[in-house]
Formats: structure tokens, sequence, C-alpha cells
């Protein structure tokens, strides 16, 4: 799975096997920071110093996003 | 409006060592002689990019036959493209497939015949070639790449879509096509010996509901519809010079893979034009763009926007005329005859697909397509 931008597509995009998803900003910030080298825990940690929204807002917001992409194979957990 | 192509559908060579009946390519194959070189693929990569085309497809035929496929993955990373080899496996050594992941290749997709050796070897033409799919599947997973099985389904293997479903986790693929044959090319010159019945069609349907509620999270299983039975066309290639583009072994850019098969189309070659010319103003591109070349009851649909009208191809297959409501369709005026050719079913034996074809110059007789009457 690769999370390009791309101009002429308008933004940032989400590139898997015969699938493009539109990746708004914030999905592109979470997505980004999944190196392989971050626990979940660490990465909403990262997540909560950057952006004002309550800590559990942002572990449920990226709980859904990440789980939905590991049903689809396109990430590990 | 004038969309951005999201892919490119590279059609490396028409050359290919199995001869799968149910082929979408041409029943006119492109001769290797005529096949663009490295340089101009690799021009043509680029151009993708600039162009806003996100995912590359490399096939054929076998792309493994082109000696310079690795220098065209390669390539292809280069202009930024997200890469897709699809494959027989028949041709990909594990050497080449090292130098393929070496490249940065994105996702491979094998295609399977069967579930089991002598039926897929049978329908594939090709004497070991399921074993040649399962060494390169495993020679796939251990370099880490991500893996597609696509599984071709139609009379002679739809009742094991769950054995096939089976072999993909087996295999390690992340995902399974279940690809229900569309019928195009030889696909078409075959349709008798491969349709399926109603009753076999609503059986795979209900596994199908099944095995995507037991395989949830393990392995995702798309399913390309098979039309001649559904109630509303598939919206395809996504919209006609909307989503695709397709580049034949020789140049030529098609909005589809079978739209050579419309007679008076012009269609133009990377040879002479640069790819974002050819999207935004070859004829063959502009004929059926958007919605107003359509008739009724398309014109006023309210589904307009979501299938287009379904398939050009198949309406010129099916009625003669390209702007055609696709007859699939349930609200097409030809509906009725679509049932009428899904009946008709023969035990003859598969044509092959085969480079040196014995049949005369060109794709239609007329007869295929149209005819109600028992093939000989």
């Amino acid at each position: 799975m690769r999370l390009v931008h791309n101009e002429a597509q308008g933004g940032w995009v989400l590139l898997a096997p015969e699938r493009v998803f539109k990746a708004d900003a914030i999905a592109a910030e979470i997505i980004k920071r999944c190196t392989g080298e971050v626990t979940f825990a660490e990465l909403v940690d990262e997540l909560a110093k950057s952006y004002a929204a309550p800590r559990e807002r942002i572990l449920a917001d990226v709980g859904t996003l990440l789980r939905g992409l590991a049903d689809k194979r396109l990430l590990e957990l | 409006m004038l969309h951005k192509p999201l892919g490119l559908l590279a059609e490396l060579t028409h050359r290919c060592p199995l001869g799968c009946p149910y082929c979408s390519n041409p029943l006119t194959l492109d001769a290797r002689e005529d096949e663009l070189d490295t340089a101009t693929w690799l021009r043509v990569f680029r151009e993708a990019a600039e162009l806003g085309v996100l995912q590359l497809h490399l096939s054929g035929g076998e792309p493994g036959t082109r000696r310079d496929l690795v220098d065209l993955a390669a390539g292809a990373h280069a202009a930024g493209l997200y890469t897709n080899l699809i494959t027989s496996a028949v041709g990909i050594t594990q050497e080449t497939l090292g130098a393929l992941a070496e490249t940065g290749l994105d996702h491979v997709q094998i295609s399977i015949q069967d579930s089991e050796a002598a039926s897929a070897d049978r329908i594939a033409g090709y004497a070991g070639a399921f074993a040649r799919k399962r060494a390169l599947a495993a020679a796939v997973v251990r370099h880490n790449l991500l893996l597609t099985v696509n599984a071709v389904v139609h009379r002679a293997n739809i009742d094991r879509i769950g054995d096939m479903v089976d072999l993909a986790l087996a295999l390690g693929a992340s995902r399974i096509e279940i690809a229900h044959v569309q019928y195009y090319g030889w696909a078409l010159k075959n349709r008798a010996a491969l349709m399926p019945s109603r009753a076999q069609v609503e059986r795979a349907a209900t596994a199908l509901a099944e095995l995507r509620s037991r395989h949830h999270g393990r392995i995702v299983i798309d399913a390309v519809i098979p039309d001649y039975y559904a109630r509303y066309p598939k919206p395809c290639v996504g919209g006609w010079g909307r989503r695709s583009l397709n580049v034949t072994p020789a140049g030529k850019v098609l909005p589809c893979h079978a739209a050579e098969s419309l007679t008076g189309l012009e269609f133009w070659n990377v040879r002479q034009h640069s790819l974002a010319d050819i999207w935004a103003n070859s004829p063959a591109f502009n004929a059926f763009r958007g919605t107003a070349w359509m008739k009724e009851p398309c014109a006023s649909c309210p589904r307009r926007e979501l299938d287009f009208g379904g398939c050009r191809c198949q309406a010129f297959a099916l009625t003669g005329d390209a702007a055609a409501t696709d007859p699939v369709c349930q609200l097409a005026p030809d509906h009725a005859r679509v049932a009428e050719l899904a009946a008709v079913q023969t035990d003859a034996p598969y044509v092959y697909r085969r480079m040196a074809s014995r049949h005369r110059a060109d794709v239609f007789d007329g007869d295929d397509a149209l005819s109600t009457q028992q093939r000989s």
C-alpha cells in the first residue's frame, strides 16, 4: 500500500491493488506515521501532541481507520 | 468534463505460452515484430504519470515473454507509478521475480484456471501451468510482494469457487478476484462453451456471500459480475475515456481492451502522439465520453452516471449498434436476446487462443456475437 501526494489527482491518495482511496489530510497524517516501528499507543500519543483533540477521540478515529485498512489486508497491526 | 485517468493497462505483448479460451485479447493478435520497444514504453510510462495515472498494469499476453520486463518495471517505478504485474506465472523465472522485486514492484497478480491441476491445465491448454503458478506465488510471498490470485470463472469451474478461495489463502494471497468471464475476444468466440447456467450463477452468488463473511479480514474477495445474468450493466471501465486507458503491443491507445471491435473508430498510436494528446483529443476517446451520445432509455435514466449505459463493445457485439443501451440492462429494448444467447451451450472443445490463428483476418464474422443457433 502506498501513500502518495499527486497534484494531478488533487491531493493524497492511498494506492492498493485495484483500488485508489482518496485520503483527507488527517488520514494522510495517520498513515504517514505507520512506519512499522511504532506501536498503536505511541502513534496515538504522537497525534494527541500535534492535534488539539481529546486523546479518546483520536484513539477512536485512528482505530477505525487502521482496522478498516487491516480488514482489507492493506496494513498489519 | 475531461477526467484524469487513474489506471493504464500496458499490453506489452500478445505472445503467451498459454491458450486460455476466455482470453480478452482480440482474435487478431499483434505480431512480435510490431511491438513497441523499451524506450517507447518508458516514455509512455512517464507521460502516463504526468497525465495523472496512478496505477500501471504490466500485462499482455504474457508480460514475462518480454526480455526487457525488468527494465520496464524499473522505469515504471522511477516514473512514480504503482506497478502491478499481471501474469500467468509461466514465463517468469525465480531470478526475474527477484529482479522485479528489486525494482520496487508493488503487486503481482497471478491467474488460476481452477483449484486442481488437471482441470486447470486443460483449461489453460498448457501442461504444468498449475504447478508453475503455485511455485511463483510462493516466491512472490517470500519476496514480500503483495499477491492477488485472479480466478477466472466459467461453466467448467464455477462450482469450485470455494476451493479456489482456499487455494488463494494457502498461497498467501491477500486478495482474490472471482473474475466471471466477460465475453470479448476469444471468450466471445468460446461463449457457448464457457457460459454457465443461471442456476450455477445464482449458486455462485450465494457461495460468494458466505465466503466473504467467513473470510472477512483474512482475504479480500472481489468479484466481477457475470453480467449476462444481471439486471443492470456494469460501469464498464469506469466510463468511456474517464478512468483508464489501454495501450496495445503495437502502440495503439484504446479506451478499453475490446474497443478495436467497434467499426468506424479512429485510434491514435503512441508512435505519433503523446498520451496526453491521445487522452484529450483522440476521436476514439471522445466517441462515447460523457452522456451526450446516449440514446433512450439511457439518456434520461437516473443511473446514467452510475453505469454509463454499460459496455459499448458489448452493445455493439449483441445489437450491432455501439451507442445502444447495453442489452444486459433490463431496461434495454434488446434485453430478451441476452437470455437467448446465454442459453446457447455447447460441449464442443474450446478454441484455444493461439498466436498463429487458424481464423481468417478480423474479429467478428457476425455469427459469434449475435447468433442463437447452436454452433457446430
